[in-house]
C-alpha cells in the first residue's frame, strides 16, 4: 500500500486550531495525515513532546501558534520559538532528520494557509520517506 | 478503571457522509476503558444529549467522548449535559471529526475514516486522564470601560449607564461624536446627523453614570473578566477644563493656521482650537505641535515684563481667555497624567479611517478637485468649510459635472477584497442631496454595481434613477488632469460595451473603511486579534459577535467591520446587553483549566516565575524553602511554566502532561 505519514500536530486553540476549524468551514482540502492535539498556547508545548511523538514514530510533528504580537497570552509564541530553536538540535542528535519538525505560525483567520501548510508538510515527508524508528528499536 | 461512553455524531450528512461512522463506533468499542458506544444523527440534539444522560445516571459511563464537531464551539453544550447528569463536567473531551475531517477531506473518504478513528483514540486516551475540576467565582468589580466614543461608544455606554452601571468612556480626541458627526445628512433617512447625533453626546456627558475622558486613551490593560486594571492617559490639552468655558476665544486670538482635520484639511484652525462647533465637552485644547510660541517665551515660564506698558507679555491665547483657563507659565508635562480605572468589563468601539486619495496615483491625487467622500460630507454641510454651498476646492466655484467613483480600495485585490458596506448607499444620499439644492449639476455615478441590501435602501436608489442622476457600470481605470482644474474621468461602461470619458470638475472618491494602523497597539494591550480584513474579530461569526476570545472583552460598531449607523447601534446595544452580564451578575467563574504547584516536587528554582506572562507566580517560602506559588486569579492557564518547569513540578489542569503524552501515544500506535 502507498505510505501515507502520520504527523501528531499541536495548534494552540486561539489561532492555530482555529484556522484549521476554519479550514473545515471553507472546506479547504488537504490530505488526512495530520491530526491535532489541541493546546492552549503554544508556550504549552514542552520539546519533550515532539521528542517523544518522534520516538514513538510519528513521521511528522507540527507545532503550530498564533503570529507574533497575537499570542492570546501576550508572548507564549516567543517562548516557544525561543525553545524550539534548541530542540531542532536535539532531533537531529538524536538520529531524525530536522524536516520531520515543523513551527508554524498559523492565524484563526488563516484557513488556507493551514491546508496548504499540511498539503506541503505530507508532501515532504513523502520525500523523506517513513519514520523508521520504531522498527530500528524492535530489530 | 474508567467507563467511557463514546458518542459518534453523524452530523446529518456532515460527517456521516464521508467518515464511516460505524466503523468508528466498532473501532472505538476495542479502546481501553471504553464501556459504551453510540451514533446517533445529532449528537448535540436532545435525543442525542439525552443517551448521553441515561449512560451517565444508569452508571454505564463516568467520562465522555463526543466525536462530532469543533469543542470551540460545541465543548460548552456537552459539559452542561454531564453536569445536568450529575458528572463533572471536565471529565469530558470532544473529538473533533467534521471541521477537521469529514469537511476537509471529503476527496478521501476512507483517509477520512482512519483519520477519525485516531483522533477518537487520542481523545479517549486523553478521557481516561482527565481529573475532576472544580470552578471557582471571584467578585466582579461594578464598573464598564468603554473605549471610542463614535456612535458606537456612546450607545454602548448610554445603555450601560441606563441599566445602572458605572461607565468610562474614553475617547482620544477632544470630543465624543466620531465620524458620525462629521457627516452632513444620513441615509436612508435624510435625517441630519448632527440633529440626531448631538442630543445623544450631551445626554451621554449629563449621565450620572457616566464619566467622559476625552484626549485620553488606554495605556494599558492588565487583569481580567470582572477585574480590569487600566491606566489611562489623558493627554496634554494645555488648558484648564475645569475652568474653560468653550467660549472660542483662544481659537480666534490664535494666530496658527493649520489644516483643520474635523474639515478634512479644505480649511483652517488654530493651535488653539475647539474640535468642531457642536463639541462634546466643549472645551478647547491647544496643540504644540503646530504652535509658535506666539509670545516667544518657554512653557513653564513667567512671562516678560513689557518696558513700554509694565504689562506681562502673554500668548494670544492666554490674553484672550475670559476665564483664565490657559496659563502658559504653569509646567505641564507633555505626555498628559496618568490614572488608574478598574472596571469588570470592556467594550472596544474604536470605529474606522477612510482611505486617503494618496493611496491611489491612478486617480490623479494632486488635484485638489479630486476628495474623498468623506471631504464631500463636509463640503456640503452647512457647519463645514465652505457653510453648505457646494463649491470646488480649487477655485471655490460652483461645480458643473461631479463623478463619483464606487469601491475605490474596496472590492479591489490590490488593497482590501471586502466591501465597505456603506459607499452605495452614502454616493446615492450625497448626489440626491447635491441634485436636490443644485438641479442643474451633472453626476455620474460610476459603479461595480449598486448594493442597496438594508431596510429602504433600494427605495432610497431607485428614488435618485428618478432625480436624472446618471449611473455607469463600470469600473474606472484612471483619471487625468486637464486644464481648467478639470479631471478627465476614464472609465468604462458595461451597458454600451464601451469606454467612456467624462471631464468633470469635481471627482468624488468613495474610499474603503480600514482599521487604523493604532488599532494594533490596543490589540496588543488587550490582547484582541483581527480576522482576515484586519477588523476586531468576534468570537464567533453568528452566534458571538459581540464577545472577543478575550473574556470580558466585547465590540461594537465598525473595529469589528464596516457598517452603517443603524447597525452600528445596533451592535452598540448588544455589546452593552453582553457586557451588562458579568456586571449584573456580580461575581465570574475563574476556568479551573489553570496552573497549579505541587509544592512537594517544586524545587524553588524560580525559572517559572520570569516566565509568566501575568506575573501570577511567586516564590514563598514553605517549609523553609522557596516554592512557586500560583495566584490563581491572575493565571490563564497558558501553560508555559508548565512546559519550562525542570522538575514537571506544575500542573496544567486539562492539559497534563500525562494527558498529552497519552493523546501522543494514541496517535502513534500502529494502526
Ligand atoms: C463618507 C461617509 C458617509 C457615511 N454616511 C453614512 C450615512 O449617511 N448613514 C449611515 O448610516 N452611515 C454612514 N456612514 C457610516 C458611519 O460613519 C459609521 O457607521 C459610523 O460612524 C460608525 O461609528 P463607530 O462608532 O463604529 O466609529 P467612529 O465613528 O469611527 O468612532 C470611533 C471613535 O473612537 C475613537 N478612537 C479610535 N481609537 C481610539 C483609541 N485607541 N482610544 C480612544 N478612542 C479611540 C475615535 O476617535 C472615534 O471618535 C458613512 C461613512 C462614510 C465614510
Ligand atoms: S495562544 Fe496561540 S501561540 Fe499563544
Amino acid at each position: 500500500m502507498e505510505y501515507t505519514p502520520n504527523i501528531v500536530g499541536f495548534a494552540c486553540q486561539w489561532c492555530t486550531y482555529a484556522g484549521a476549524d476554519l479550514a473545515g468551514n471553507l472546506r479547504c482540502k488537504y490530505p488526512p495525515t495530520i491530526k491535532l492535539i489541541r493546546v492552549p498556547c503554544s508556550g504549552r508545548v514542552k520539546p519533550e513532546f515532539i521528542l517523544d511523538a518522534l520516538a514513538k514514530g510519528a513521521d511528522g510533528v507540527l507545532v503550530g501558534g498564533c503570529h507574533f504580537g497575537d499570542c492570546h497570552y501576550k508572548d507564549g509564541n516567543r517562548k516557544t520559538a525561543n525553545r524550539m530553536i534548541l530542540l531542532k538540535k536535539m532531533i537531529a542528535d538524536m538520529g531524525f532528520e530536522p524536516k520531520r519538525f515543523r513551527l508554524e505560525w498559523i492565524s484563526g483567520a488563516e484557513g488556507q494557509k493551514f491546508a496548504d501548510v499540511v498539503s506541503e508538510f505530507t508532501e515532504e515527508l513523502i520525500k523523506l520517506g517513513p519514520n523508521t524508528i520504531v522498527e530500528e528499536n524492535a530489530a | 478503571m474508567s467507563k467511557i461512553g463514546v458518542y459518534v455524531c453523524h452530523c446529518g450528512e456532515n460527517i456521516a457522509g464521508v467518515v464511516d461512522v460505524e466503523d468508528v463506533r466498532q473501532y472505538a468499542e476495542q479502546l481501553d476503558g471504553v464501556t459504551v458506544t453510540r451514533r446517533n444523527l445529532f449528537m448535540c440534539s436532545d435525543p442525542g444529549q439525552e443517551m448521553i444522560r441515561q449512560d451517565i445516571a444508569s452508571g454505564l459511563v463516568d467520562r465522555v467522548v463526543v466525536a462530532a464537531c469543533t469543542p470551540r464551539t460545541h465543548e460548552p453544550i456537552f459539559r452542561t449535559t454531564l453536569e445536568k447528569a450529575g458528572l463533572n463536567k471536565y471529565l469530558f473531551e470532544m473529538a473533533n471529526i467534521r471541521d477537521q475531517g469529514s469537511w476537509v477531506h471529503a476527496h478521501d473518504k476512507y483517509g477520512a475514516t482512519a483519520k477519525a478513528k485516531r483522533i477518537v483514540a487520542s481523545a479517549v486516551g486523553k478521557a481516561a486522564n482527565l481529573h475532576p475540576l472544580e470552578d471557582k467565582f471571584v467578585d466582579v468589580t461594578p464598573a464598564a470601560l468603554v473605549i471610542g466614543g463614535g456612535v458606537a461608544g456612546i450607545f454602548s455606554a448610554l445603555e450601560l449607564a441606563k441599566m445602572g452601571h458605572k461607565v468610562y468612556l474614553v475617547e482620544k480626541q477632544p470630543s465624543i461624536g466620531g465620524a458620525m458627526a462629521m457627516l452632513d445628512k444620513t441615509f436612508p433617512t435624510n435625517d441630519c446627523s448632527a440633529c440626531i447625533l448631538t442630543p445623544v453626546m450631551v445626554e451621554a456627558a449629563n449621565h450620572p453614570n457616566i464619566e467622559l475622558l476625552t484626549c485620553s486613551e488606554v495605556a494599558d490593560v492588565n487583569g481580567y473578566i470582572g477585574n480590569f486594571n487600566v491606566r489611562i492617559r489623558k493627554n496634554q490639552t494645555y488648558v484648564d477644563w475645569n475652568k474653560c468655558t468653550g467660549c472660542g476665544a483662544c481659537a480666534e486670538a490664535c494666530p496658527v493656521r493649520t489644516a483643520n482635520e474635523f474639515n478634512g484639511g479644505m480649511d483652517h484652525r488654530g493651535a488653539a482650537y475647539i474640535h468642531f462647533p457642536q463639541a462634546v465637552p466643549k472645551k478647547a485644547v491647544v496643540d504644540m505641535s503646530v504652535c509658535i510660541n506666539c509670545a516667544g517665551r518657554k512653557l513653564g515660564t513667567e512671562p516678560r515684563i513689557s518696558k513700554k506698558t509694565g504689562q506681562p507679555v502673554l500668548a494670544a491665547c492666554e490674553k484672550a481667555c475670559p476665564s483664565g483657563a490657559i496659563d502658559r507659565s504653569h509646567h505641564l508635562p507633555a505626555e498628559g497624567t496618568l490614572r488608574d480605572i478598574e472596571v469588570g468589563v470592556i467594550i472596544v468601539a474604536t470605529g474606522y479611517q477612510v482611505m486617503e486619495k494618496e493611496n491611489f496615483p491612478e486617480y490623479a491625487p494632486d488635484s485638489p478637485n479630486v476628495i474623498t467622500a468623506l471631504q464631500m460630507e463636509r463640503l456640503i454641510s452647512a457647519t463645514g468649510p465652505t457653510g453648505g454651498k457646494l463649491l470646488r476646492p480649487s477655485d471655490h466655484r460652483k461645480p458643473r459635472t461631479i463623478s463619483f467613483v464606487s469601491c475605490v480600495g474596496s472590492r479591489d485585490v490590490r488593497h482590501h477584497t471586502y466591501c465597505s458596506r456603506v459607499c452605495c448607499m452614502y454616493m446615492i444620499k450625497q448626489a440626491r442631496l447635491i441634485k436636490e439644492k443644485y438641479p442643474d449639476i451633472r453626476i455620474f455615478m460610476h459603479v461595480i454595481d449598486v448594493r442597496a441590501p438594508g431596510k429602504d435602501f433600494d427605495e432610497y436608489y431607485t428614488r435618485a434613477r428618478d432625480m436624472g442622476i446618471t449611473f455607469v457600470k463600470g469600473k474606472v481605470g484612471g483619471m487625468e488632469i486637464l486644464p481648467a482644474d478639470q479631471v478627465r474621468v476614464l472609465g468604462y461602461d458595461v451597458d454600451l460595451g464601451s469606454n467612456i470619458e467624462v471631464d468633470a470638475d469635481m471627482v468624488v472618491l468613495a474610499s474603503a473603511m480600514e482599521q487604523p494602523p493604532t488599532a494594533k497597539l490596543l490589540a496588543r494591550k488587550i490582547g484582541l486579534s483581527f480576522d482576515g480584513a484586519g477588523f476586531f474579530k468576534e468570537l464567533h461569526p453568528k452566534l458571538k459577535p459581540v464577545e472577543t476570545a478575550v473574556e470580558g472583552v466585547f465590540l461594537a460598531g465598525c473595529c469589528q467591520g464596516p457598517k452603517d449607523i443603524p447597525d452600528t447601534v445596533s451592535q452598540a446595544k448588544g455589546a452593552a446587553a453582553a457586557a451588562a452580564i458579568p456586571l449584573c451578575q456580580g461575581k465570574v467563574r475563574i476556568d479551573p483549566t489553570i496552573s497549579e504547584v505541587d509544592t512537594e516536587k517544586c524545587s524553588g528554582c524560580g525559572i517559572c516565575t520570569p516566565l509568566c506572562p501575568y506575573n501570577a507566580i511567586v516564590l514563598k517560602t514553605y517549609s523553609g524553602r522557596p516554592r512557586a506559588m500560583i495566584d490563581i486569579t491572575q493565571c490563564k492557564g497558558c501553560g508555559v511554566c508548565t512546559a519550562a518547569c525542570p522538575s514537571a513540578a506544575i500542573l496544567l489542569h486539562g492539559y497534563t502532561d500525562v494527558q498529552i503524552l497519552s493523546q501522543i501515544a494514541a496517535l502513534t500506535r500502529a494502526a
